[in-house]
């Protein structure tokens, strides 16, 4: 292997990579503005999950409104009080899913409706009806204060948008520009230099862990000027996961790359792994009750370890030790896509 | 005799096709070599089988003597008839990328010199001209002083001014003693730069000489162009043994006298008439019963 020739091409990819305007400000400006709209959704007090409706009401409901409901369920937290002047407006609102519980409220004792088949509709109508219940001070269970320091929920959350964003640069970065490249013709012409098959895969491999390393460090400040984020870890063992997770994801990049000419291919390959991965690697929610084979297939992907890995260190402030199995799966699995990657290569085809 | 390369009893079949059938040729140190044939006649797909890129279904090809190893790359330079290069790299970044890749290179400033590359040094390689991309991907070829050269269809696509200045650069490297392997379907290309010409055809090997043994073997004398209409209204049809290039009618033969003297007593209008040295298109004719660009 030729350290020079490496360069080269480790040199030439980067200059690309800088050098395309749109695909660089993408690159930056989707993990910001996803981490930026969640932050300001759910840290802002103005979010709401639920919505309420209540008739006859006229006029905006406001939270200090002499509304005549339980005060425990007027003050509940992440919902919106909608007023119809009629019964039917409501009823043809909740019908059609704008709202999620309706109570007529001039009728003594109240009268709700609620659509079976809404999960929120089913949420509402039993703190509705709890609401009532908490009226008397002899209720079975009572509240423990939550000890230990509390994660927020968008330094839960961010770990799993920049390891989202780096696998989608890693997969299409490697895997679809060697497609790319294949079909234009631009690998046939290096194949007419003493270029290695080893050291082009090598180059491009570094030069993409390189790059989202890079991104890493600039969105992480970025986004950390805004929302602060705390790092209960060393943010060395942080970077650390992320570059065996950047690299485990580039490899796989690799084998999707190792064969093929055809960028639509590609594409839906590259759709068909990362769309699952996103789903099923806790980015965005847990799935601890999910059904036990779901959780098992979720352990074959490397975002599954690298975000459990990046959120131990930064939520718990885990060591490396602690996290080592997730960095032993990363490597392992970064090792078997380097070797069949590198093994099913070819320059034409 | 020693030959730079040696190919033995090549054939290339893609499922059934045979892109290639046994062609077997030999090179010597400092030929400008000519593969001629129309478009599918493969001689892209024998090049490429030659310079090591696809490999043949049967047969050999020897460098220096030897089976080619990893040292062939570092010692010969290849131009492909459609490339695409690195995006977004300059035409200077993309000089010192290809030069990075090469043992030995030589001075740069005397490459961009040579392919008239200094006033499109700083601009991106896929923003140039059709010409200038051909000089480019040229230097790009001679950028590490290559022993052997192959130039695919090097000229396609250019205006007669850019093939020109192309031809140029080729004769100048012929002129350094470098082995060229030269593949083209313009006669003229062929006929001005190649020292030995192979046609092509149906994969085959047809013919093979210098430009002048193969027309002088092929196609002696001259070549009689007249008007069809004119040649048809005075005969009353057309003479058997000429053959139709458009609106015109093209004989050759070396007994021009016959001829005139014959068209002369039918009364064929002989005003618009040229006479013409053979050429290697003529040979392809008189082989194939084609035109080259068919």
């Amino acid at each position: 292997m030729k350290f020079k020739r490496l360069w080269a091409i480790f040199k030439a990819r980067n200059l690309e990579f800088f050098r395309d305007r749109s695909a660089l400000g993408w690159n930056f400006v989707f993990p910001f503005l996803i981490v930026a709209g969640f932050g300001v959704i759910f840290g802002g007090k103005g979010y709401t999950e639920y919505k309420v409706g209540l008739a006859p009401y006229s006029g905006r409901i406001e939270s200090g409104s002499s509304v005549d409901i339980p005060s425990d369920f007027k003050e509940l937290r992440y919902t919106e009080f909608v007023g119809f002047q009629t019964l039917e407006e409501g009823l043809e609102t909740l019908r059609h899913h704008k709202i999620d519980l309706l109570i007529r409220i001039d009728a003594t004792p109240f009268q709700y409706w609620v659509d079976d088949t809404s999960p929120k509709g089913y949420i509402l109508e039993k703190a509705f009806r709890g609401s009532f219940a908490e009226m008397t001070d002899d209720l079975p269970a009572s509240r423990m204060e939550f000890k230990g320091k509390r994660i927020r929920y968008i330094d839960w959350l961010f770990p799993g948008i920049l390891s989202m964003n780096m696998m989608f640069s890693a997969l299409w970065g490697v895997g679809y520009i060697v497609v790319r490249y294949r079909k234009n013709g631009v690998l046939k012409r290096l194949k007419a230099t003493p270029l290695t098959a080893f050291e082009y895969l090598t180059a491009q491999v570094l030069s993409r862990i390189f790059l989202l390393m890079f991104t890493l460090t600039v969105v992480w400040a970025g986004c950390h000027l805004i929302f602060s984020f705390e790092v209960a870890g060393f943010y060395l063992d942080l970077f650390a996961v992320f570059f065996v997770g950047g690299l485990s994801m580039s490899a796989m990049g690799l084998l999707v790359a190792s064969r093929g000419t055809s960028e639509e291919f590609a594409d839906g390959v590259l759709n068909f792994i990362t769309w699952p991965m996103m789903f099923l690697s806790e980015v965005w929610f847990s799935i601890e009750s999910a059904p036990r084979w779901i959780k098992t297939f979720a352990q074959t992907f490397p975002l599954t370890h690298m975000l459990k890995a990046a959120r131990m260190i930064m939520n718990d402030g885990a060591s490396l030790r602690d996290v080592s199995l997730e960095i032993g799966i990363l490597l392992s699995i970064a090792l078997v896509c380097l070797t069949l990657g590198a093994s099913l290569f070819s320059w034409n085809k | 005799m020693s030959y730079i390369l040696e190919v033995k009893q090549i054939s290339k079949f893609f499922k059934t096709l045979a892109a290639v059938s046994d062609v077997t040729f030999s090179i010597e140190k400092g030929t400008c070599f000519g593969l001629l044939g129309p478009n599918g006649a493969g001689k892209t797909t024998l090049i490429e089988i030659i310079e090591n890129i696809i490999p043949p279904t049967s047969g050999e090809v020897l460098y220096k003597g030897n089976p080619r190893t990893t040292a062939f790359r570092e010692e010969v330079g290849i131009q492909f008839q459609q490339t695409a290069l690195l995006s977004y790299l300059t035409v200077h970044e993309t000089l010192k990328t290809f030069q990075a890749f090469y043992r030995t290179s030589p001075d740069l400033k005397g490459l961009i010199s040579e392919c008239y590359l200094d006033e499109i040094l700083t601009q991106y390689n896929d923003k140039i001209s059709g010409g200038q991309r051909q000089r480019l991907l040229l230097s790009l070829a001679l950028i590490n002083d290559p022993q052997l050269l192959f130039l695919d269809e090097p000229s396609t696509g250019l205006d007669p001014h850019a093939r020109r200045n192309l031809w140029e650069i080729i004769e100048r490297q012929k002129g350094l003693g470098r082995t060229i392997i030269l593949t083209t379907h313009y006669m003229e290309e062929a006929e001005r730069l190649c020292d030995i010409v192979a046609i092509m055809d149906h994969g085959r090997l047809i013919a093979m000489g210098s430009p002048r043994d193969l027309i002088s073997t092929h196609c002696r004398g001259a070549v009689l162009s007249l008007s069809k209409a004119g040649v048809k209204n005075s005969l009353g049809k057309l003479p058997t043994f000429a053959g139709e290039i458009g609106d015109r009618i093209e004989i050759q033969t070396d007994d021009i006298n016959s001829f005139l003297k014959e068209f002369l007593e039918n009364g064929v209008p002989l005003s618009d008439m040229v006479i013409r040295s053979p050429n290697l298109e003529d040979v392809f004719i008189k082989l194939t019963g084609r035109k080259l660009r068919n």
